[in-house]
């Protein structure tokens, strides 16, 4: 009795690991399917390097390329402004804040990623996009700039936490073996703690990026959304995943616009793929 | 001459009374060892030295530690410790490489020269007996050496920054006897340069290379004298049932 009660839970078990296995493989191959066809009508390299996305005319232009640019710079302007700024925050609350601060800041950023991103979106379309059309005199502030700054307070929290993780599971002793040889605060902290967590540090920061590339929301409402290869951060962009949300209502079920739809998805998931399995090599080297 | 002059001295860690009313004068180019049983106070003792106790939020302190004739909480605290090295209870090597670590005391102190660092390296692993047998490899983690090695390393390392004083927190307790002799050994070599306070665990470690002995018991120093004193003829009957083994 006893047995058999053990053998069903196991299976149980395994039939519930199976199950998620089972529909990962799924979406994926469904990703395949739909997206691939689109090289019946345009070469991978055409796709991947077109400089123009024209969906609907006649013949359609399907060149990701503008979608490609913009969500690499709208990526990498977040990563530029919430990388210094996070880590920075991150060794504030691990080694310098006192005890009631640092539980009032790490609430705060918990706080931070528990806001929605449409809502993000909308405070930052009120505030931020009026200010940098006011500060550059542009006409429009919905810009790359725009995105990459809503974006990096979506990475922060991230990165925040997982960084001040990492940098809380350094041995204390470290820092007091670096102190008891007369070094000052700073100096144990970026001799010794800041190396000894940069593993973590670096997952960290790879999985607030992750989190920006797959963003959608915020960046669909405050990029300005013009699929055309911008020339500088003070232009619109248009992202690879607002592209999919934006338009995937609109195509028709078997064009060759719906079909290169799923291919940016597929691009989409590859970007996010390599990112992630990057995050795990730097957190399995930690662990050796 | 004296090195410590401590006057009553009292430490709190929260509502904790950690050191009670303790007085004592330590010589220098000596060795005292302070021994005890578990939460005695002899690592508060040690720890409040070299000012790491206040790493903890909730330590205060009231009364005088003069140090060479200047009071220790006047002076910063890089200062303190750079004077007064430490050597901690498990090896604890700086995830770098060995020479790094022999030579970041010298770095934060503010040696650039590459040269004078080497120089200061060789110099450091030689007094603790480690330049033979590390030469080599210098590049190569710290983490790679044996327990024993990795504690003659952070001896070396706190040599390195050239202090008066040495502090050593039970030193020996995850060593073999073989390392441990060699640690002694090193220990009554550098007493000629350095005055050495070593906690230990080992009352025979004490008895070997003690010159005077403390015996601290409940927060309070019961009695501090000669080592031969101490261990032959104590004043304190408790100092004898310890030492004899009746308690610990």
């Amino acid at each position: 009795m006893r047995k058999l009660k053990e053998f069903v839970i196991e299976k149980l078990i395994l039939f519930c690991g199976l199950a998620s296995i089972f529909f990962v493989v799924l979406i994926f191959l469904f990703l395949l399917k739909e997206g691939l066809a689109v090289f019946k009508t345009v070469t991978p390299p055409q796709f991947l390097f077109g400089k123009s996305w024209y969906p609907i005319s006649e013949p359609p232009h399907l060149g990701i390329l503008p979608l490609i640019l913009g969500s690499l710079m709208v990526t990498l302007g977040a990563a530029l402004i919430s990388i210094p700024i996070g880590v920075a925050c991150a060794v504030y609350i691990a080694e310098v804040a006192p005890l009631k601060i640092k539980e009032i800041l790490k609430s705060g950023i918990e706080l931070l990623a528990a806001i929605p991103s449409v809502v993000l979106g909308f405070i930052g379309m009120v505030t931020i996009v009026p200010w940098i059309k006011s500060i550059f005199h542009l006409p429009t502030g919905l810009t790359a700039l725009s995105g990459a700054v809503m974006l990096a307070f979506m990475a922060m929290p991230t990165i925040v936490s997982i960084a001040e993780d990492a940098l809380y599971s350094v041995p204390k002793t470290y820092k007091e073996g670096a102190l008891a040889l007369g070094a000052t605060h700073w100096q144990a902290i970026h001799r010794v703690i800041l190396p000894a967590a940069s593993s973590g540090i670096m997952a960290a920061v790879m999985l607030g990026i992750g989190r920006v590339i797959g963003e959608t929301m915020a960046v669909m409402m405050i990029t300005g959304n013009a699929a055309v290869i911008p020339h500088s951060i003070l232009q619109p962009v248009r992202t690879l995943t607002a592209t999919i949300a934006a338009e995937m209502g609109e195509a028709v079920v078997g064009s060759e616009h719906y079909f290169a739809l799923f291919a940016v998805g597929i691009v989409l998931f590859v970007i996010s793929f390599i990112v992630n399995v990057g995050a795990d090599l730097f957190l399995h080297k930690k662990e050796q | 001459m004296v090195e410590f002059l401590i006057k009553d001295l009292n430490i709190w860690f929260g509502q904790i009374h950690a050191m009670k009313n303790v007085n004592m004068e330590i010589g220098s180019k000596q060795i005292l060892s302070v021994i005890g049983p578990a939460n005695s106070g002899k690592t508060t003792f040690l720890r409040m030295l070299n000012r790491l106790n206040e790493l903890n939020d909730n330590f205060r302190m009231t009364g005088e530690v003069l140090f060479g004739g200047r009071d220790i909480v006047e002076m910063d605290p890089e200062t303190v410790r750079k004077k007064i090295g430490m050597v901690f209870a498990l090896p604890l090597p700086l995830p770098m490489s060995i020479f790094d670590n022999v030579a970041y005391g010298v770095k934060v102190s503010g040696v650039r020269n590459r040269k004078l660092q080497a120089a200061a390296v060789e110099k450091a692993l030689k007094q603790a007996y480690l330049w033979d047998e590390v030469k080599d490899r210098l590049d190569t983690s710290a983490f790679k050496l044996s327990g024993g090695q990795q504690q003659r390393l952070c001896i070396a390392r706190t040599l390195a920054v050239e202090p008066r004083v040495i502090l050593f927190d039970e030193p020996c307790s995850g060593l073999d006897p073989i390392s441990t002799a060699k640690v002694e050994e090193a220990m009554l070599v550098l007493k000629k340069d350095y005055t050495i306070i070593l906690v230990t665990n080992n009352v025979k470690q004490a008895a070997r290379v003690g010159d005077r002995t403390a015996f601290f018991l409940s927060s309070e120093l019961v009695e501090m004298d000669g080592t031969d004193k101490i261990f032959t003829a104590p004043r304190d009957k408790r100092t004898d049932d310890y030492i004899r083994g009746k308690f610990g």
